[in-house]
């Protein structure tokens, strides 16, 4: 089975390098030595530079030598077994099924973030997966503020073969949202994935708007279920955790996309977003191929990180 | 920007005032904090750890522990760390001093490099140079659309060549700027990662195709550790001569910023601070670590309250303010000028003392406005002598912007407050460090 048609596989293909740095280090680090304070000095200074935060990397470490104690394990090379266990068990708390199908149509997906994330490109990737699992999809063009915005994501709905409903740059992407949901509504459609304009969570007026669109997609399509899904850069750092704060606040945040871990960039922020606010990562990019994304599977993950 | 980290210090030295004198130990605590801060605030692990180092070795200096004050010797030894770190002086762009001069502009995915192409496209279009926009992303779908449509808004030429591969259309396009007197090209490129081997070729192919005067790196302001890895690639492989970051505006610490410096050894040229083409501003360092520290950056205020602000209105309205002889017109007067400077909570985080308190305050630029229908209801009488405004009055105010009597109340309240303020500014203008802004109330 060739590399593309193999979830695991992929994953792990695109985490190599991540692997490499992270893992290769921290089994170089364990290897034959006898868990001491070095060593969990040397560990720490990995979780960090894996933007795993301060914060976080110290709880890591508190369980793994609250672990190791219990279970009277004295070799560093059992550490890397507790730092897997303890990471994919925090990335599994408040996993829940993906609902792409619901009695009331359509599921609505808001898909949210700061700028320059990769919003739309993730919008054009989701749309492509729910299309081949056989869904009627539909995007609304509500980033009306960029230039060139609704054109970029028109190419997305093309090369997809969805539809989409857009209106002209400038126009007010509530209005845009609202059509959409309606016209999801009446036609019947499964999915309708919203993209909305980047704006960086410190912009009140930019977070109300987003509250504004919530509100009428609600309205329009009553009874629907609408979901919020925050889109993080994968290199991004702590601000992370800021920005899931603030989106949450606006307009919920049932779950995050991390994008762009094809890179060096190794996303440890997403552990530290899971054990300090509780949003579970849904699905994360790998690429920028039209199918380079991939449903995040934290057992999977933390297995490919250190298989 | 960069605010925690200066809470952070903040938080930090207190506890070094409060411990009176500078001993190895509490050097040592502080010092572990400062790391915590700076790791909290994305400098990458190294550049953090070395940073302590240095700090660390300068405060255990006799001069600091017999300082009366270890709190404030604590407070400059720091600043100059991070100015040192940083690169001590503003290091401008590659002059436009030919026809034409070259800037290629490059980064990761998403970090804001078309953006800042307009906005360097702007820049030197107000200094009177003729600049050109080419389009050499051919990869991301409407990339080249996103780019022409910029030039269309703030009226710049734009090139592209369909069809052609990046090398080439920048080639042409350099071609193309010797015979239309343009003074400036500007190269926007794809989005690529540092360790797409292909890509970054490419990018050494235009600078073999072309003769590039400004290599610059955008970096994402929010970017974590893995900052050092992509500078240092992108570095070795194009020999960059400059870095731009991008999304100053957010409230990410911007530890990006030292680590990048310190990898590359490449002056930080650019800082870009908002979504509209004119939120560009030089990268100074030094303003950069005094932000860092809390002390504000007045410096960069005052420019651009220059640029933006006729200076003889302003001194009247100074003289005005100082001698409480300032009014509602003048209220309406100076709300106008300070919404030309740009974001109110840009302009609020450089005045020295009030980033820290305007944590959580969101400033509502609506707010602003909804003041600004209440003044304009009011007759020039009442805008000028607020004193006459009773009780009938104000129903009327109320009524005739939309607002409640409640709210004209407040403004009233907050007016007086001011004015209260600035008379004691007239009376002590040292005062103006600690001074306390009423909720809402826009700062001068």
């Amino acid at each position: 089975m060739s590399a593309a048609f193999n979830p695991f596989e992929r994953l792990k293909n695109s985490l190599t390098k991540t692997k490499d740095n992270l893992v290769g280090r921290i089994t170089q680090v364990v290897m034959r030595r006898k868990i001491d304070d070095d060593l969990l000095d040397e560990l720490e200074e990995i979780l960090i530079e894996a933007d795993v935060g301060v914060k976080a990397t110290m709880r890591l470490i508190e369980a793994v030598k609250e672990k190791a104690r219990e279970r009277r394990l004295t070799e560093g090379d059992e550490v890397i077994g507790l730092l897997k266990e303890e990471i994919s068990e925090i990335l599994s708390r408040k996993k829940e099924p993906l609902e792409t199908e619901a009695e009331i149509k359509p599921v609505i997906w808001l898909i949210v973030g700061v700028n320059g994330v990769g919003k739309t490109t993730t919008v054009g990737k989701m749309a492509t997966r729910f299309a081949a699992d056989g869904k009627q999809v539909m995007i609304a063009a509500c980033d009306t503020f960029r230039a060139a915005a609704i054109e970029q994501v028109g190419i997305w709905a093309e090369r997809s073969g969805v539809d989409m409903i857009r209106s002209q740059h400038g126009a007010d992407p509530a209005a845009v949202a609202f059509d959409a949901a309606s016209a999801a509504r009446a036609r019947g459609i499964d999915m309708l994935l919203v993209d909305t304009a980047g704006r960086l969570h410190t912009k009140a007026n930019l977070m109300e708007e987003l509250k504004k669109i919530r509100r009428v997609v609600e309205k329009a399509a009553p009874g629907a279920s609408v979901y919020s899904k925050l889109i993080i850069d994968g290199t991004t750092g702590q601000n992370a955790l800021s920005q899931v704060k603030v989106f949450t606040d606006a307009v919920g945040c049932d779950g995050l996309i991390v994008t762009k871990l094809d890179g060096t960039a190794k996303g440890g922020v997403m552990i530290a977003v899971a054990e300090e606010l509780g949003v579970p990562v849904d699905f994360i990019g790998i690429g920028e191929g039209i199918d380079d994304i991939q449903r995040f599977e934290p057992q999977q993950f933390a297995e490919a990180l250190f298989a | 920007m960069f605010g925690s980290l200066t809470e952070k210090l903040d938080g930090i030295f207190k506890q070094v005032r409060g411990r009176g004198k500078l001993t190895e130990k509490n050097v040592k605590d502080t010092m572990r904090e400062i790391r915590q801060a700076l790791l909290e605030a994305d400098v990458n692990y190294k550049v953090a750890r070395d940073f302590v180092k240095a700090v660390q070795e300068e405060a255990l200096g006799t001069k600091v522990l017999e300082s009366i004050e270890p709190g404030q010797q604590m407070v400059k030894i720091v600043h100059d760390k991070l100015v040192e770190l940083l690169g001590t002086t503003t290091v401008e762009m590659h002059p436009v001093d030919k026809t034409p001069t070259v800037y290629m502009v490059c980064g990761l995915q998403g970090s804001g490099k078309t953006t800042l192409c307009g906005k360097i496209a702007l820049m030197n279009k107000r200094k009177n140079k003729k600049p050109l926009l080419v389009a050499a992303d051919i990869y991301r779908p409407a990339a080249v659309q996103q780019l022409e449509t910029l030039a269309g808004q703030i009226a710049v030429d734009f090139y592209h060549l369909e069809g052609k591969k990046p090398p080439e259309i920048c080639r042409e396009a350099v071609k193309h700027a010797r015979t239309n007197f343009i003074d400036l090209v500007i190269l926007d490129t794809a989005g690529r990662l540092h360790v797409d081997d292909a890509l970054m070729a490419e990018l050494q192919d235009i600078q073999k195709q072309v003769d590039v005067d400004e290599t610059l790196l955008v970096a994402d302001a929010m970017t974590g550790q893995d900052a050092v890895n992509v500078a240092s690639q992108f570095h070795e492989k194009i020999n960059l001569t400059g870095v731009a970051l991008s999304k100053l505006d957010g409230d990410a610490r911007g530890g990006a910023a030292l680590s990048i410096r310190k990898v590359t050894g490449c002056p930080i040229k650019l800082a870009s601070t908002g979504e509209k083409p004119s939120d560009l501003e030089p990268f100074h360092p030094d303003r950069m670590a005094s932000r860092i520290l809390g002390m504000g950056d007045i410096v960069t205020l005052v420019e651009k309250a220059q640029e933006t602000i006729d200076m003889d209105q302003a001194a009247k309205m100074q003289d005005k303010l100082l001698k409480a002889q300032f009014d509602f017109e003048d209220f309406l007067d100076q709300m106008q000028q300070l919404k030309k400077m740009g974001p109110l909570e840009n302009v609020l985080g450089m005045i020295p003392g009030i980033g820290k308190q305007l944590k959580g305050v969101q400033v509502d630029e609506r707010e602003m406005e909804r003041m600004a229908a209440i003044v304009k209801s009011m007759t020039v009488e009442e805008r000028r002598r607020p004193s006459i405004i009773d009780g009938s009055r104000k129903k009327r105010i109320a009524r005739g912007s939309g607002n409640s009597v409640q709210a004209v109340n407040q403004l009233l309240k907050q007016f007086n407050a001011m004015q209260k303020m600035f008379s004691q500014f007239g009376k002590n203008k040292k005062k103006l460090k600690g001074m306390q802004l009423p909720g809402g109330m826009p700062p001068l």
